[in-house]
């Protein structure tokens, strides 16, 4: 049971990364294939339809992120990977926002590009309203990077 | 399919919405002093006239072009075939009659039909109906039988137009896609309405009424007929007691309005999905307005070809989806 805390650790850290970047690949693919749709008939629009395309994709950077601090405070690159069963799992703890939002948020911001797209392809001069829906969802990946943050950081700190 | 998968075909239908006629078009299209005009203005707004000398040559290429830009976009057709299924069953009709009166057919089928006309005509003609599809096997038999034992032409297109709006409802209840299902009922219940108006007018008893109904769920087909054989006003009324009031408003002004009103509530049913990003339905929803677009198109292109007005003509116009 010794060795369980950094097991816990990494696994949090994995699934950060995993689940956010699960969410944005379906998130990015969907607003992608939307984008195809109108560049087919419209190859104008294609900066337009690519910048709501590329919305979904912030998820699998916040989860990247949390993941990569983690290993830093956990040990894994480089110092000592010792830690209690009660550290490892509130490390995994820490990280569970940034993952579970992340894979979400990203879908469900995919499928609002999917829309945003929509709007874009009848009527270009209303782009920017088109972004800002879909920019609505990354409110909450945002909230949930940043108590994966303060979480992650916290637990480092901590003798346990 | 899931939902996911039509992202890339919505998209495109949403940019190809672009380019359907808006009131403006319609507006250009009246104006227009003939027929070349129209075909002209529609040929600037991306219609295929390039080989299309007459206008009803222009309206078929239109029609092929846009199923060929749905078999580009999903990889089953078969999910449109409800809304091609009137072509099927006016084709058997015809194959019955010719076959009946041991003629060949010269243009009297409709090309755009899921089963292809010279077969159904063939197993009719050689009474062959094992390679018919189900909805159609039994109804040619039957119509065919009732046709040489009474020679009723009236009665055989009864029986098929019936089993028509019959095949309709069971696409919609074997449907996934919402919209289908509704237009499926709504397609059934407008039917009933105009087969129980022409039975009012023409005297029909109430038995044949009844077996001309197809029973469907928002209409009690029971009471439409009752009314129906009894008077025009009980008619209207039991109408105006039901969801299709909108039908006894249309009729009571004339049987144009109505048939409008038939084709205007399609429209209704079809325009929420202008901001459905997702699903099968708004492509089967653009099928349906461009089906409504090519009816004005002829509506306009006969009146140039006629010489009638632009105020006539403004009065048989059905609403548009965009």
């Amino acid at each position: 049971m010794d060795k369980m805390g950094i097991v816990f650790a990494l696994l949090g850290a994995a699934l950060a990364a995993l689940m956010s970047g699960v969410g944005s690949a379906i998130g990015v693919g969907t607003a992608g294939q939307a984008a195809a749709g109108v560049v087919t008939e419209d190859p104008s629009k294609f900066s337009k339809v690519l910048l709501l395309q590329l919305l979904p994709g912030t998820q699998g950077i916040y989860g990247l992120l949390i993941a990569f601090l983690t290993l830093t405070q956990i040990g894994i690159l480089g110092g000592s990977p010792e830690m209690s069963l009660t550290k490892g799992l509130l490390f995994f703890a820490a990280c569970l926002p940034m993952g579970i939002v992340g894979l979400w948020s990203a879908i469900h911001q995919g499928k609002t590009s999917v829309a945003g797209i929509g709007i874009v392809a009848k009527k270009p001069e209303q782009m920017a309203k088109a972004m800002i829906f879909p920019a609505m969802v990354e409110t909450y990946a945002i909230l949930a990077l940043l108590i994966s943050l303060l979480a992650v950081s916290g637990v480092g700190r901590l003798t346990i | 399919m899931p939902e996911n998968s039509y992202a890339y075909a919505v998209a495109r239908i949403r940019a190809k919405e672009l380019a359907l006629l808006n009131a403006q078009s319609v507006e250009a299209l009246l104006a227009a002093k003939s027929a070349e005009d129209c075909m002209r203005l529609l040929e600037e707004k991306g219609w295929p006239a390039d080989n299309a000398k007459t206008p009803e040559q222009l309206l078929s290429a239109e029609r092929e072009r846009t199923w060929g830009l749905l078999a580009e976009l999903t990889d089953d057709l078969s999910v449109f075939d409800v809304f091609l299924y009137n072509n099927d069953f006016h084709n058997l009709k015809a194959a019955i009659k010719l076959a009946y009166t041991d003629q060949e057919p010269h243009g009297v089928f409709l090309a755009n039909a899921t089963v292809e006309p010279q077969m159904l005509f063939q197993a009719v003609k050689s009474r062959s109906y094992a390679d018919l599809p189900e909805r159609l096997r039994g109804i040619a038999e039957e119509a065919y039988l009732a046709l040489s034992h009474t020679g009723d032409s009236q009665l055989c297109d009864m029986m098929i137009d019936r089993a028509a709006l019959t095949a309709v409802l069971e696409a919609g209840r074997a449907s996934k896609s919402p919209l289908i299902k509704k237009y499926a009922e709504l397609t059934a219940a407008t039917s009933d309405i105009k087969v129980a108006v022409r039975c009012q007018k023409t005297g029909k008893s109430l038995e044949f009424i009844t077996r001309a109904l197809a029973p469907c769920e928002s209409i009690d087909v029971v009471s439409l007929a009752a009314a129906a054989a009894s008077s025009q006003e009980a008619l209207l009324g039991y109408l105006d007691s039901t969801a299709y009031a909108g039908a006894a408003q249309a009729l009571r002004a004339s049987m144009q309005q109505f048939e409008r009103w038939c084709d205007n509530v399609i429209i209704e049913l079809i325009r929420p999905q202008k901001y459905n990003p997702f699903s099968v339905d708004p492509l089967a929803a653009y099928l349906l307005a461009k089906e409504n677009e090519l009816k004005i198109v002829r509506i306009i292109l006969s009146a140039k070809v006629n010489g009638l007005s632009a105020e006539s003509v403004r009065e048989r116009l059905r609403e548009l989806y965009v």
